[in-house]
């Protein structure tokens, strides 16, 4: 007997029409379509979705904590790019 | 549902391992009481994973195991409309055991691992579900006493400082708010019903409020792991506190459903607001907990049986995907 | 025969199947091989309580006697019901299960598209809705059955048993009599013969992919098949799922819940 344990997959979930999928959690199953039935039964019980994707979590590539400095920290001084950077003189509209 | 701190006097955690700075654990203290989340991959000191694997882990196994109890009652429910609500409450304690087992995940610790060692008794999980469901009351109360319980320790849980942990729980708060009340109005039911209806509801209520009361864990003067999970914000209040309120919202409830509550020292303080209560036999928890309670064997023996039957099926479906796998790939 | 009588009789025929193989399911609780099978499993047999509880209902509105659909769950004995043979058979291991929910809902399915386009309004509507539930079921259910019959040796052996198991207790459903010749005509309902062989096409192109040989017997040779579940003559194993399952209200006659 082989007791290797069923591969993850993470889940993600639409909502509704318009919204982007989002992480919901995980599932375990032996291949992609079961993967599939699993986050249907596990995660919209009570209609939460109409659309799934599911991934494997070992395909993921991630960003290692680490590196969050050298990551993301160069955007903290770039404040120029956000629109409450720009004051916009009194009386001027549509902008 | 159902996470129980389990915390024995005389285990007392290490808060610190040899390799870890002063420094790192201060700058992961003051993460901890800025309120940011820790997730997965961050640094976290050796004994909070324990600890969190340790709490998660059982609170995953309870969710298992406490399906057997309320399973129990699934074939013989007295209506087609009480066994679609029983079965849907006891898929979503399947459901909140793979969400937590998932969150303890990522700590590290496969699935097949903590099975293994619920399996063979190195893994706790709630003393509650050690109790037989006797009459078909044993559903009410199950759902109004122990979810109702679960729920005090579940809320704040939501705010718990690991991230996947925190998640987890919220997902399953918002869907267990329908767990205590359906619970409630089988008592409420049973309660305006015939005398054999009313003697039922109150027998179980006799055989759950004590047992109930102990999920919250030992005294907090008894519980050594609280001090050290409050500081990392796993836990945010303590067994003692909890178990006071949920006795204050209790004992009304049972008043209002007609049932007396077994307790010959209740009584409410007119000073404080508070009930006082009497003394809980904490040699039968700890009865329970190594293992002694009614149940503690067939609890275990079925989930074992479950693993144990499902073996060739699982091993089929991975021999499928490997040959389907193979064969794509060629 | 009255046309309520016919309808109300056909309808009860389908709560009963939904209703038994549903409390089949919900035995198998907290004993699926693995966590998220516990969700499936139970997903399916909320779908066929709901769908007893809508037949029921509608069983007891046709027939104006004030019944509801716990009157006929729990308050008819065990002869009084008319599910097929197949459903009521006991539990075994996951491969059992699976091959009758396989076999049981490639007909059930098919069925249920007919009558989603049936005359009568009320009972198509709620076909319509159980077909969504029951295409699902099935494919999740054919999944495994492939996964088994093509996985281990061990499992193909296992899944291929399942399959004699069952297979004699198909012919039952196109065993037709009065009350679906009744519903075909008068109705606009499913044509049993033209679904009998729609249903083995199906299933055989199935067991081709699960690798499983077609068991040998014919569904025409009736000394093979089983029937009788139609007649209210059911098996020893029925007895005890009503017993349990109606104990509570049995118990105590009149009593609410």
């Amino acid at each position: 007997m082989n007791e290797k344990e069923w591969p993850l997959y993470e889940v993600f979930i639409r909502s509704r029409s318009g919204l982007s999928h989002r992480h919901a959690g995980s599932v375990h199953a032996a291949d992609d379509q079961m993967a599939l039935d699993h986050a249907r039964d596990t995660y919209t019980r009570r209609m939460e979705g109409v659309s799934l994707w599911v991934v494997r979590s070992d395909l993921i590539v991630a960003s290692d904590p680490a590196d969050t400095s050298a990551f993301f920290a160069p955007a903290e001084d770039k404040i120029y790019r956000h629109p409450t950077f720009y004051k916009i003189p009194d009386g001027v509209e549509n902008l | 549902m159902y996470t129980q701190g389990l915390d024995q006097k005389g285990k007392v955690v290490q808060s610190s391992d040899a390799s870890e700075s002063a420094d790192q654990l201060d700058a992961f203290q003051k993460r901890v009481d800025a309120e940011d989340k820790i997730e997965a991959k961050d640094w976290m000191p050796a004994a909070y994973r324990r600890t969190l694997l340790r709490q998660i882990s059982q609170h995953a196994h309870s969710e298992i195991i406490g399906m057997q109890p309320e399973g129990n009652w699934l074939t013989r429910a007295p209506t087609l409309k009480r066994k679609a609500i029983l079965l849907a409450k006891v898929q979503d304690e399947a459901g909140h055991g793979l969400y937590l087992y998932s969150a303890a995940e990522t700590l590290g610790v496969s699935r097949d691992q903590m099975v293994a060692d619920l399996l063979s008794g190195k893994a706790k999980y709630s003393s509650i579900f050690n109790y037989p469901t006797l009459t078909w009351a044993d559903i009410g109360a199950i759902g109004w006493l122990v979810d109702g319980a679960a729920i005090m320790n579940q809320i704040p849980l939501c705010r718990c400082s690991y991230g996947p942990y925190a998640r987890a729980m919220v997902r399953i708060c918002k869907e267990e708010s329908f767990h205590q009340r359906q619970g409630f109005d089988i008592m409420f039911e049973l309660s305006r019903g015939n005398d054999e209806q009313k003697a039922m509801a109150q027998d179980a209520l006799n055989r759950w409020w004590w047992p109930s009361l102990m999920m919250f864990g030992p005294n907090d003067s008894d519980s050594k792991h609280s001090a050290q999970s409050m500081a990392w914000k796993i836990k945010r209040f303590s067994n003692d506190e909890l178990r006071q309120k949920f006795v204050d919202v209790t004992v009304p409830q049972a008043e209002f459903l007609g049932l007396r509550v077994p307790d010959d020292d209740l009584s409410i303080n007119d000073k404080t607001g508070h009930y006082e209560f009497g003394d809980i036999d904490w040699q039968e928890f700890y009865d329970v907990l190594a293992g002694n309670g009614p149940c503690n064997r067939q609890r275990i023996e079925k989930r074992g049986q479950a693993q144990v039957d499902g073996a060739w099926v699982r091993d089929a479906a991975r021999a499928y995907a490997d040959k389907h796998a193979t064969a794509a790939a060629a | 025969m009255t046309v309520e009588d016919a309808l109300q009789s056909y309808v009860l025929r389908l709560g009963d199947n939904a209703l038994v193989i549903g409390q089949r399911m919900i035995e198998r609780v907290a004993g699926e091989p693995e966590l998220e099978e516990e969700l499936a499993n139970a997903n399916f047999a909320l779908d066929y309580i709901g769908q007893a509880r809508m037949l029921y209902s509608y069983a007891g509105e046709l027939e104006g006697k004030g019944r509801g659909e716990d009157d006929f769950a729990y308050l008819r004995d065990s002869q009084e019901f008319r599910n097929f043979l197949m459903v009521e058979q006991p539990n075994g291991h996951f491969g059992d299960a699976i091959v009758r929910q396989v076999l049981f809902e490639s007909f059930y399915l098919l069925q249920l598209e007919q009558l989603a386009d049936c005359a009568d309004t009320r009972l198509a509507e709620i076909a319509a809705r159980a077909v969504k539930e029951i295409s699902y079921h099935l494919r999740h259910a054919s999944q495994w059955l492939i996964r088994l019959g093509d996985g281990t040796d061990e499992s193909h052996q296992r899944v291929k048993e399942s399959l004699e198991r069952y297979w004699r207790y198909a012919a039952e459903f196109f065993d037709g009599d009065d009350v679906d010749d009744w519903i075909q005509r008068e109705c606009n309902g499913p044509d049993l013969g033209a679904l009998a062989k729609t249903w083995r096409d199906n299933v055989e192109a199935l067991l081709e992919q699960a690798t499983l040989p077609i068991p040998d017997d014919n569904l025409d040779q009736t000394s093979f098949s089983r029937a009788g579940g139609r007649q209210g003559n059911h098996s020893e194993y029925f007895g005890f799922l009503i017993a349990e399952m109606q104990h509570l209200q049995r118990a105590f006659p009149g009593a609410n819940w």
